[in-house]
Order: C-alpha cells, then sequence, then structure tokens
C-alpha cells in the first residue's frame, strides 16, 4: 500500500463528500424549514443530471450544460413544489414520505418515456479531461479536482447565505420559529418556494457534476439519496455544518473502507476471509457509523438549536 | 370500536368475504378460465402477511418503519443460504430463518426505537439499505443475480410436500389465517394495548408506569419475525430470492399496502395488499411505463383517502 494511493483514494473520498453534501444540503434545509420528508430529492438529482447532459449535448459545451441547468432546475423544483408538495407540509411524515415515493415512481417513467431506458453519457470537454500531477509523484484527474473545488464553493456559498444574508436569515427565522416568522410579517410560503428552489438547484448540481464519472441513468437518484438521509440523521437534521462535516466523513469512510478494508483485515484475518468480508464490511461501515453516532447522540452530531 | 372480530361490523364480514375468496381461488380461477390468478393470489397473501406485520408497529404501533422489507429478504435468504449448502429439512430451515429475523429484529429495533419520528423512518431506512448492499456484495450467493432455490423446504411427510402446488398454496393460506389470528389476539391483548396507548401518548403511558421501550421493541421484533415467514414463504413459492426483494422500493410498497387497505385495521393489510398486486397487474397490461399512472394514484390515496379501502367501505362505523 503505497502513499500515493492513499492520497488519490482520499481525494476520491473527499470528493464523494461534497457530492454528498450538495444532496445533503438541500435535504436538510427542506427538512429543518418545511419540516417535510422529500423522498423526491433523489429524483431532483437525476433530472439536473438528465438536463444538463441534454443541454451540454445541445450547445456542445459541457460548461454551457451546466449553466443553463441552473434555471431549468430552479423552474423544475419551483413547479413540483408549487403543484405537488405544497399540499403536503401540513401532513404528518408517513403522507410526506409516501407521496413523494408515488412521485419517484413518476419520474422515472416519465424519465425512461423522455430519453429511453439507457440513460446518457455526458462528454467531458478536453481542458477538464487531463490529469495533473500534484507533487510527489501522485497524479489526480483534472475533473474531480474540479468537483471538489465547485463543491467547497457552493459550501463556502451556502453558508454565506445563510448566515450573512436578508434571506438567510429569514430561513433560519423560519427553521426555528415558522409561526412567529409568518406574525413578524415573513412570507413564509415565499420563502418555502425560494428555499425548496435552491434544493432543487443544489440536488440537480450534484446529479450533473457526478454524471461524467457514473453516466447519466434512471433511477440513478436513489442511492445517493439514502446515503445523503444517512448523512442529514448522523450530522442533525437541519443542520447545513453538520451536514458537511458528516457528508465528508461519509464520503471519506466508504471510499477509504472500500480500497483499504480487505489490507487492514488481513491484520485480523486470513487472506481468504479478508477478501471475502472486506467487500461486504465496507459497504456496510456508514451504516455502522451512523447506528454508533445515533446510539450515544440519538439527535446527530450538530441538532439545530432551538427546536 | 376495537378493532376485532365483531360478527356485527362490517370489516369482519369483510375479512370473512376475502378469506373465502381466497379459499376458493385454486378452483375459482381455473373455473373462470384464468389458472394464472392462482400464482397471483398466492402471491398477494404472502405480501398480506408481510403488510399484516407492518401494520402492527405502522398501524398499531405509530412506528413507521421504512425499512421492513429487510425482513423478507432475510427470511428469504436464511431459505436460500441454507439450500445452497444442501440443508433442505424445514424443520432445521424454519426455525433459523425465524431465529435470524428475530436477532436482526432485535438488534435493528434496539437501535432505531432510541428515536423517534423522521429519525425513525430513516434509521430503519439505512439499517435495511445495509443488510441489501450486504446481499449485494455476497458473491458466493449470486450477488445481483440472486440465488436460485433448487428444492422447496422438506417436511419429511409425503403427503405434505410443497413441490405440489396446491400444498404450497394452501400452506401460504393457513399462515395468512394464522397470521391475522395472532394479529386479532395481539392488538387486543393489554400488550397490544400498551403499544397502542405508546401510538397515542408514550409520554402518558410512561408516566402511567409503563416501561413502553420494552414494549415497543417486542412489537418490532413480533413484526420483524412475521414479515421474515412471509420471506421464507415467498422464498418457498417463487423458488428464488435476489437483493431486490429487500430494496427500499419493496418497504415503500408496503407501506402503500398498508395505507391504502387502511392503517390500524385489522382486514386493512390484506385488502391493500390485494387491490395493490391486482391493480399492477391490469396497468402493466396496459404500459410498460405502468408507474407513471400508479405513482400519481398513489399520491392521491394519500392525499384523499386516508382510511384507505377500509376505511371508505365502512363510513360510519369509526376506526378505534
Amino acid at each position: 500500500m503505497d502513499v500515493s494511493l492513499v492520497v488519490e483514494q482520499f481525494l476520491n473520498g473527499f470528493q464523494l463528500g461534497i457530492i454528498l453534501f450538495l444532496m445533503a444540503a438541500g435535504l436538510t434545509l427542506v427538512f429543518g424549514i418545511l419540516d417535510m420528508v422529500n423522498l423526491a430529492h433523489g429524483s431532483l438529482y437525476m433530472i439536473g443530471a438528465f438536463y444538463g447532459a441534454t443541454f451540454a449535448v445541445w450547445t456542445d459545451s459541457f460548461i454551457l450544460g451546466v449553466v443553463l441547468m441552473v434555471p431549468a432546475m430552479l423552474v423544475t423544483g419551483i413547479v413540483i413544489e408549487r403543484i405537488a408538495l405544497r399540499t403536503l407540509y401540513a401532513r404528518d411524515h408517513l403522507d410526506q414520505v409516501l407521496a413523494t415515493f408515488g412521485l419517484i415512481l413518476f419520474f422515472n417513467a416519465l424519465t425512461r418515456i423522455i430519453w429511453g431506458p439507457e440513460g446518457v453519457v455526458v462528454p467531458l470537454p478536453d481542458f477538464l479531461n487531463g490529469s495533473v500531477d500534484l507533487a510527489f509523484g501522485i497524479v489526480y484527474p483534472v475533473f474531480r479536482i474540479t468537483i471538489i473545488g465547485v463543491g467547497l464553493a457552493v459550501a463556502l456559498g451556502l453558508w454565506l447565505l445563510v448566515s450573512h444574508t436578508r434571506i438567510g436569515m429569514l430561513i433560519r427565522a423560519g427553521a426555528s420559529n415558522r409561526t412567529m416568522a409568518g406574525a413578524l410579517g415573513v412570507n413564509i410560503p415565499m420563502l418555502f418556494t425560494i428555499v425548496f428552489g435552491i434544493g432543487a438547484v443544489l440536488a440537480g448540481l450534484a446529479g450533473l457534476i457526478f454524471a461524467p464519472i457514473q453516466t447519466v441513468f434512471v433511477g440513478m437518484g436513489e442511492d445517493v439519496l439514502i446515503i445523503a438521509f444517512v448523512v442529514i440523521v448522523i450530522g442533525g437534521i437541519g443542520s447545513i455544518r453538520g451536514a458537511f462535516i458528516a457528508a465528508i466523513l461519509a464520503g471519506l469512510i466508504d471510499t477509504m473502507g472500500r480500497s483499504f478494508l480487505d489490507v487492514l483485515l488481513l491484520v485480523f484475518l486470513s487472506p481468504n476471509a479478508a477478501e471475502s468480508a472486506g467487500p461486504a464490511l465496507s459497504s456496510m461501515l456508514i451504516y455502522i457509523l451512523m447506528a454508533a453516532i445515533l446510539f450515544f447522540r440519538p439527535q446527530g452530531l450538530f441538532p439545530p438549536k432551538g427546536r | 370500536m376495537i378493532a376485532g372480530i365483531n360478527m356485527k361490523s362490517a370489516t369482519s364480514w369483510m375479512t370473512l368475504g376475502v378469506l373465502v375468496m381466497f379459499a376458493v381461488m385454486p378452483f375459482l380461477a381455473p373455473a373462470l378460465g384464468e389458472p394464472f390468478y392462482v400464482k397471483v393470489f398466492a402471491r398477494v397473501m404472502i405480501w398480506s402477511i408481510a403488510a399484516i406485520s407492518l401494520n402492527l408497529i405502522m398501524g398499531y404501533g405509530g412506528m413507521i418503519s421504512f425499512g421492513h422489507a429487510v425482513f423478507l429478504g432475510i427470511g428469504g435468504y436464511s431459505i436460500g443460504i441454507a439450500s445452497t449448502h444442501g440443508l433442505d429439512n424445514a424443520w432445521i430451515q424454519w426455525p433459523l430463518a425465524i431465529g435470524v429475523c428475530a436477532v436482526v429484529g432485535l438488534i435493528f429495533g434496539f437501535i432505531s426505537l432510541r428515536t423517534r419520528g423522521v429519525y425513525f423512518i430513516m434509521i430503519t431506512l439505512a439499517l435495511a439499505q445495509m443488510i441489501f448492499f450486504l446481499s449485494v456484495s455476497a458473491e458466493q450467493y449470486g450477488s445481483d443475480d440472486g440465488l436460485n432455490i433448487w428444492q422447496r423446504s422438506e417436511f419429511g411427510v409425503a403427503w405434505f410436500d410443497l413441490e405440489n402446488a396446491l400444498t404450497m398454496y394452501y400452506v401460504i393460506f393457513a399462515f395468512l389465517v394464522a397470521a391475522l389470528f395472532a394479529m386479532w389476539r395481539i392488538v387486543n391483548s393489554r400488550f397490544g394495548l400498551v403499544v397502542r396507548g405508546s401510538r397515542s401518548n408514550d409520554l402518558r403511558m410512561q408516566a402511567v408506569g409503563f416501561p413502553t421501550y420494552r414494549y415497543r421493541l417486542t412489537a418490532f421484533v413480533i413484526a420483524g419475525v412475521m414479515c421474515g415467514i412471509a420471506g421464507i414463504l415467498q422464498a418457498n413459492f417463487e423458488k428464488f430470492v435476489s437483493p431486490d426483494m429487500m430494496n427500499w422500493p419493496v418497504s415503500g410498497e408496503l407501506i402503500f399496502m398498508v395505507v391504502l387497505g387502511g392503517m390500524g385495521t385489522l382486514i386493512g393489510p390484506v385488502v391493500g395488499a390485494l387491490v395493490f398486486l391486482l391493480l399492477s397487474e391490469i396497468l402493466k397490461d396496459i404500459t410498460e411505463h405502468w408507474h407513471i399512472i400508479f405513482g400519481p394514484f398513489l399520491v392521491l390515496v394519500v392525499l384523499f383517502a386516508r382510511g384507505g379501502v377500509v376505511g371508505l367501505l365502512t363510513t360510519g362505523v369509526s376506526r378505534e
């Protein structure tokens, strides 16, 4: 096991963490402020990737694909919120889970009708296609570095938005006491729509920037959605900071576990046992982490104040 | 009104009617020229048992498990794995499968019942996905492709062979009747009343002096075992198990069956499973993209028919 492989896998894990954060940020905002469990967030991830891929093929530019995806997702998110989700805010969590489960089935079928079952391949522009030599002979793809950069920028922007702007203040007010904020004159329904729109764009962005690595296919959002759930539960539902830390943690543990767990197990087990136990155990690692954290802190690592 | 078999109530007639229909189906369907529907109804009964078990914790106990299908998978895989290693004796296989489900139910319940509300939903989901990914990564047991079961469980009695389609059907039927009877006894027992009380007001139940965590955990394990039995039956019926039988959409479908039929009613989950599976068979005939109709249907049921089918048919008869 050489150092460059460890560094490379560490960066891969960090990059997975960034993607998870983009998903989890939207989920945790929507949950924290709207008190709404939205399974269809995984569909937004998928739709964003399909939009971006289609725009990228039309305009023959990956960058333009990303740029056009943002307003498209914003509109899609707002439309979904206005038509389907608005009536669910006052319902209990069971209703929300079921209805958004129905939406997933619907969006998967719709996507399959529009784009066909085989998915779309997103071409990468040349300037993102190479690799760079980081240091000490560690070569890493430019695109993955870009993902990390974009993700960190979005995280920073989101933090600035929530903690240093007027709209962020309203969002926080809405999260800690919806009724009081409404009584003080905040347009709560409008706020909800904006929050949902932001969440939709973030999910779409996560789907799109992961697309060149994974290809775009129907149902692609669902595995990510479930790990994003794990992330926001670990981080404390409603907390952006918690989501960030938990997402990076989950990304690192998952990726590092998949690469090095079998090597670690060799210390305790025979080569045969290690080889079969390694993949099984590494796919369970983040769930074990979640179970352990919840055992000691049932509200997650950073439960938001005032709830 | 307590949800139970009260011969005067509409729901008990519905229970009787549904059970009679299941009982005569192996003769009725071929007579109507639709022998295929015998298989469909066998599946309906297996799903019914799973939905009944979920109804215990979700409908009566207020614990919304979004990972209940995991017990279908664990029950099924216990049979499949035992069978792969040449162990076909039902007297060993079945208790083994039930034991595994009970242990997993105890562990999962122990962890997840420490939390409430939406945390509980997500934790049960995540724990179930953990087992799902475990089954996907188990290469010696077929990974994604699943596991064929060449030989159904053997009871060692000549006239009682599950390979006989009619025997298999009536074994499933017997388990469905047993599940309904067990549920009727459970929800009307002192234990069941504590679980239901803890749904309405857990704090008050604790203040009265009930250690509700233990009661809820017990209910969770019972539900897990009962769903595991559905898994055992499914593995035997289909002669095949795969990770897909416990993937998260299956848990979503189970929840929907319970809600569609009527949460917290005895026969609701059975009616829900029946409507769900028949409707999906019909829609699949119409279009391969049947989810485009089914998804919005699900949303509409949630928005406009909270009592489910049983609630709609028994309007005027208040539930609980």
